[in-house]
């Protein structure tokens, strides 16, 4: 078995928490916006960073951590079948685009955001069982690829950190 | 941030916009008839394409429908709340409901969609 050193394990507890705090303070801001289903996505900061620092198996599990504990503390089933659609879809299309060269977590974190909000509208055409509902995509695309690109603004400095890359071994 | 990023966004913004325009047009022109619905039976069917104003006397109460360069509306209706006014026109998406006299007014197209 592969050994996971303290650092990894403190990391890992510490992106955990992290997500959980950013998650919840965005339960705070309301939006003004009166379009279900638009929010900023701050937990995919969170995200966003372990996915660079630890790696994609790290930013998969710890996105299936933060969206349990979130649903249990502030949601109930039904934002769980949401939230869980969204995450992990925008998680794996993130882990893709990362691999393709010429992007930086900007757009890593655009196609996180358009993806997340695309499965969750998917989610609702089927649970809801109305096909109409669909022709919210393009706003919802628009609005994921907005803050998808602000909250791959704010991961940047975090990822371009210079001792944060030198302690998890990454050159360039 | 590197330039395909900016590439990358503009990219999705456009497509979403021009997508947004094409479901517009083309809802645009596939409502072909207001159908309204009191107690869930079908009362009347207006074409959208010409002007008409219609008054539905129900047992229930009376609203005026008008249908006026292909949008139709409730203009008048003599319930105390007027929430079926001030819905505005009825589109694909949004029915107009007055619930006090069991009245809906949707869009329907030739197709039945």
């Amino acid at each position: 078995m592969k050994k996971i050193s303290t650092k990894a394990i403190a990391f890992y507890g510490i992106m955990a928490a992290f997500s959980l705090v950013l998650g919840y303070i965005e339960h705070l801001i309301p939006l003004p916006v009166g379009i279900y289903g638009i929010k900023l996505g701050l937990a995919n900061l969170a995200t966003v960073v372990s996915l660079y620092f630890l790696g994609a198996p790290a930013a998969l599990t710890l996105n299936f951590i933060r969206i349990i504990l979130s649903s249990l503390l502030f949601g109930n089933v039904l934002s769980l079948s949401y939230s869980l659609c969204g995450g992990m879809l925008s998680c794996l299309i993130m882990i893709a685009v990362k691999h393709i060269r010429g992007f930086s977590c900007v757009g890593v974190s655009i196609c996180g955001g358009v993806a997340h909000n695309i499965a969750q509208l998917a989610v609702a055409v089927i649970l809801l069982d109305n096909v109409k509902i669909a022709f919210y995509l393009p706003v919802l695309v628009i609005v994921g690829a907005i803050t998808g690109l602000l909250i791959g603004l704010c991961a940047l400095p975090l990822v371009k950190n210079k001792y944060l890359r030198s302690s998890y071994g990454i050159s360039e | 941030m590197k330039k395909n990023d900016v590439i990358l966004l503009l990219i999705i913004v456009v497509a979403a916009a021009a997508l947004f325009a094409v479901l517009h047009f083309a809802l645009a022109d596939s409502g072909d008839f207001a159908v309204v619905f009191v107690d869930g039976e079908e009362y009347a069917r207006l074409p959208l394409n010409e002007d008409a104003e219609l008054t539905i006397k129900t047992e229930y109460g009376t609203n005026v429908l008008t249908v006026k360069d292909g949008q139709a509306y409730v203009t008048d209706a003599d319930c105390p709340d007027k929430t079926c006014v001030k819905t505005g026109s009825a589109d694909e998406l949004k029915s107009i409901v007055c619930l006090p006299h069991k009245l809906t007014v949707t869009i329907e197209s030739e197709g039945g969609r």
